[in-house]
């Protein structure tokens, strides 16, 4: 499917979306909470098939945290980025797309590591780099560590 | 550069001797005895078999690697056994950035090694943190907070030739030792 195709049919599934195609893919937006029925579609739908979810991170945007997904399909070749806004930054929370994608177990770990994003529904949801006692989130723009040198 | 090159840490070795014991043989009629200082004995032997802890942390565990290869070939200078246990290593390497989360098992690493044990802090990482020194939370900024440090290799990573360099400078200071008159 073309990036044209995919945003008409994403439409007509969701019609609440934003789209952003600056990038080299298609960019959807959508709210934290609309997230897993929507990528259970996107997985299970034969016309989408995104079989393969490549990336999974998290970005800070000082007064809201966006999710990013990207997934691929390996049958009908065709990428698609999807955004998800959480608002609180808080408490932030999302559900865990393990249940779709089983990379997403550990890519998710180190969101929650990094960024301290609960995923809900995530199996074993755990500090993955950092030591278990770990104070803060060190990807947080509000991270402050007074041994930390500034340049 | 000449004065850095392997071929002239090789020459001033010879120059100095080289692997040869530092005693003189007194011939008899019947065989001979040998005459020599305990600490020289001790550090002769030491100097030269020294066994190389695999502790590669990133980058520069490449380069140590390529210097344990067949064309840089450590094992020219006595560091032929790399180990694998602490138990059986008396020189640590440490080729490679350190985090925080790795200082206790380095710490640990060093703790266990029998002595007399030496370290070489190879590359910017490990001298100071290098290019993790501004704006990092997570590294080590320089491995001698953690552990003592005989030799300090800068580079990012150093070549091969310059840990060979270091090695060599290392036997030279184990050769300055002086174990049975030290003094408390």
């Amino acid at each position: 499917m073309t990036k044209e195709e995919l945003k008409n049919n994403i439409t007509e599934l969701l019609p609440s979306t934003t789209f952003d195609e600056t990038g080299e893919f298609l960019n959807v937006i959508i709210a934290s909470d609309e997230l897993l029925p929507f990528m259970k579609t996107l997985r299970s739908k034969s016309e989408f098939d995104f079989d393969y979810l490549f990336c999974l991170t998290c970005i800070d945007l000082n007064n809201h945290l966006m999710m990013v997904y990207h997934l691929i399909s390996k049958t009908h070749n065709h990428c698609i980025v999807i955004k998800a806004k959480i608002t609180d930054t808080i408490k932030p929370e999302i559900e865990s797309v393990n249940s779709i994608w089983k990379t997403a177990e550990l890519n998710e770990d180190e969101v929650y590591d990094l960024f301290g994003v609960k995923f809900l529904n995530h199996p074993n949801l755990r500090r993955l780099f950092l030591e278990e006692d770990w104070e803060g989130y060190p990807l947080r723009k509000n991270y402050v560590d007074e041994n930390m040198i500034k340049l | 550069m000449e004065e850095r090159s392997v071929k002239m840490d090789i020459k001033k070795r010879e120059e100095k001797g080289g692997l040869s014991f530092p005693g003189q043989l007194q011939e008899t009629p019947d065989g001979g005895f040998l005459v020599t200082k305990l600490d020289e004995a001790i550090n002769w032997a030491r100097s030269n078999s020294l066994w190389p802890l695999i502790f590669g942390t990133s980058c520069c565990a490449i380069e140590m690697m390529s210097a344990a290869g067949a064309k840089y070939d450590w094992s020219r200078f006595g560091f032929e056994v790399a180990r694998a246990s602490p138990r059986q290593a008396d020189l640590l390497i440490v080729s490679g950035t350190i985090v925080m989360k790795m200082a206790p098992v380095l710490k640990r690493l060093y703790d266990q090694m029998p002595d007399p044990k030496y370290v070489i802090a190879m590359g910017a990482c490990t001298i100071s943190g290098g290019p993790f020194f501004y704006n990092s939370y997570s590294v080590v900024k320089g491995v001698d907070h953690i552990i003592p440090v005989d030799v300090y290799i800068p580079g990012c990573p150093p070549r091969p030739e310059a840990l060979l360099h270091a090695m060599i400078t290392m036997q030279e200071k184990i050769k300055h030792e002086a174990y049975f008159r030290k003094t408390k």
